[in-house]
């Protein structure tokens, strides 16, 4: 009886802490929801979300994130391009290539990068990135969508890399063996079983990685450049939706029209970022259907 | 004089790391002839059976002393391509272990690799190799789907039709009905008799009944040793070797 007690109140525990945490979270969305949707008696949804001119400081003042949206897309999808390769090969590398002590270095390393605090490399891109990018390229400023989607990448490396790994991982050791039993060699071994096989963990791994970027706020902040307008080539400067809420969130007085239009870009980017994370989690529950064979 | 054997193994010893798995073992292995191995759990016989093709390369740390040949050559000649000899040499597993991808995808895999592309050629050799493991009938208009489908019986079938899609001159079996009901395994014992008219079949088994239904000769290992190997119903009824005779009869311990 008391080891029943003791069961059902620990249960209750756990259950209290979830709650807790749940509540956190849907009173933020709810504060985020409040402070942002005034701005909608201003500006149209649809006005807000494709105007293509934020002048939130202006006399009359233009609540157009088109801009914002574009910069943030074009150096997500870029460092995610420049991310993709370099992430899935590492952890192809670490898991079916790479001899064991080779491995036992190259892991830890990895998820050392994933360690350095954002700021960091925010500095780098700053400090070292832009001059070369300004110099090399003979441009009138360093810091820009390429600056950006580049230091992206080295955030969403890591990422990418150890959760795909964990799906290559997963790989059963059958599917491996079948294949050079007949006849496969390593790489084809590789490439046509255990890639294939993988490719639901790995396609998460790449959603995952770009939700990072998309919601990523101090390197874009410090070498995007800022400027709110849509680019016209890679060497533009932009303004993500999360530096653009950084940056001017100290500047807008309390419950302004530019206040609540920034936690309105707030709002876009939380839905964003949840759209990616249920595409993660659709295609890995996929992947655990149709995983491995069974009898 | 024709030589009927096709692999022989010379005072073989294999190592995984320190510890040996086999010892001096020497062995023949006939052609066009089933030959079961049998004896008690980790005795050394999923270890033979992978060494024939060098399945054991895939795992770190192994060492194999002494020769394996197959047709007069040493498959563990630096020289020797292990890919080659594994094209040659087929192998089916305990556990069935489709591919998860299509059914036809599964069987036309390995030939594939092996360069054959040609569309029609594929088609009528995954219809040949599925009804060479009597599958045919069962999968004929579902070849698209996917082979994870299928029951565990059928992907064991489906595992052999890969490995004979290979064209391979030996195929190497390890306890390939273990996991499968009476019914499926009744089959794949019919198939096995059917197949030795053009294949070598070296099959591990735990089934004494079954070692002496199908097979031709029968080793008995023992702790790494082969201690007696001679004509299957020789073994069965007049084993030279008290030991083999006290496994067979379950007296053994
Ligand atoms: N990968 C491995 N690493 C180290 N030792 C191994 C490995 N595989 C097998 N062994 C050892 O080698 C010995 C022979 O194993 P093997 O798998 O060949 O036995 P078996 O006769 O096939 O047994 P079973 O009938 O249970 O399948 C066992 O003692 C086992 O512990
Ligand atoms: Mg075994």
């Amino acid at each position: 009886m008391t080891r029943r007690l003791k069961e059902i109140i620990i249960k209750r525990i756990f259950f209290l802490f979830a709650c807790v945490s749940i509540l956190i979270l849907g009173l933020i969305v709810a504060f985020l929801f409040r402070e942002g949707i005034p701005i909608f008696r201003i500006v149209s949804v649809r006005d807000f979300l494709l105007g293509g001119e934020w002048y939130p400081t202006f006399d009359p003042p233009a609540f157009g994130i088109w801009p914002l949206i574009v910069g943030s897309f074009i150096v997500t999808f870029l460092s995610t391009f420049i991310a993709v390769p370099l992430g899935v090969l590492s952890a192809v590398y670490i898991s079916e290539v790479a001899p064991r002590p080779m491995k036992e270095i190259l892991k830890p390393l990895i998820e050392l990068l994933a360690g350095i605090p954002s700021v960091v490399l925010g500095f780098f891109g700053m400090v070292v990135l832009a001059p070369w990018l300004q110099d090399t390229f003979d441009l009138p400023t360093g810091l820009n969508i390429v600056n950006a989607s580049l230091m992206l990448a080295v955030m969403a490396i890591p990422t990418i890399s150890s959760i795909a790994e964990d799906a290559l991982y997963a790989v059963p050791r059958e599917f491996k063996e079948a294949s050079y039993a007949l006849g496969a060699t390593k790489s084809e071994t590789i490439l046509k079983v255990i890639i294939p096989s993988a490719l639901s963990g790995i396609s998460t791994a790449v959603i995952l990685g770009m939700a990072r970027a998309i919601g990523e706020t101090m390197v874009v902040l410090m070498v995007a450049g800022g400027a709110a307008a849509i680019p016209e080539s890679l060497f533009d400067s932009v303004r993500p939706m999360p530096a653009s809420i950084a940056a001017e969130m100290g500047e807008a007085p309390f419950r302004s029209e530019h206040y609540h239009a920034l936690f309105a870009t707030g709002i876009v980017l939380f839905l964003l970022t949840l759209a990616f994370n249920l595409i993660a989690d659709y295609v890995s529950h996929k992947f655990r259907e149709t995983g491995s064979g069974t009898l | 004089m024709e030589d009927n054997r096709v692999i022989k193994t010379k005072d073989v010893n294999f190592y995984y790391g320190k510890f040996r798995a086999l010892t001096d073992i020497s062995m023949d292995f006939e052609k066009n002839r089933v030959t079961a191995l049998i004896g008690p759990s980790g005795c050394g016989k999923s270890t033979l059976l992978r060494l024939l093709n060098r399945m054991n390369d895939l795992i770190d740390g192994t060492r194999v002393e002494g020769e394996v040949l197959f047709e007069g050559m040493n498959i563990y000649d630096p020289d020797v391509d292990p890919v080659e000899i594994r094209r040659r040499i087929g192998m089916v597993f305990q556990k069935p272990n489709p591919f998860p991808k299509s059914i036809f995808n599964n069987i036309t895999y390995g030939p594939r690799l092996a360069g054959l592309s040609d569309r029609v050629e594929l088609e009528a050799l995954a219809e040949q190799s599925l009804k060479q493991a009597v599958l045919w009938d069962e999968v004929k208009d579902i070849l698209g789907q996917s082979a994870m489908m299928l029951s565990g019986g059928q992907q064991q079938r489906l595992c052999i039709a890969r490995a004979l899609a290979m064209k391979p001159d030996v195929l190497l079996m390890d306890e390939p009905t273990s996991a499968l009901d009476p019914i499926s395994t009744a089959k794949i014992e019919e198939l096995i008799q059917d197949l030795k008219r053009q294949y070598t079949i070296i099959i591990v088994t735990h089934n004494m009944q079954q070692a002496a239904r199908i097979s031709d000769r029968t080793g008995f290992f023992y702790i790494g040793k082969l201690i007696e190997y001679s004509a299957t119903e020789k073994i069965f009824t007049r084993p030279d070797i008290k030991q083999t005779e006290d496994y067979i009869t379950g007296r053994f311990g």
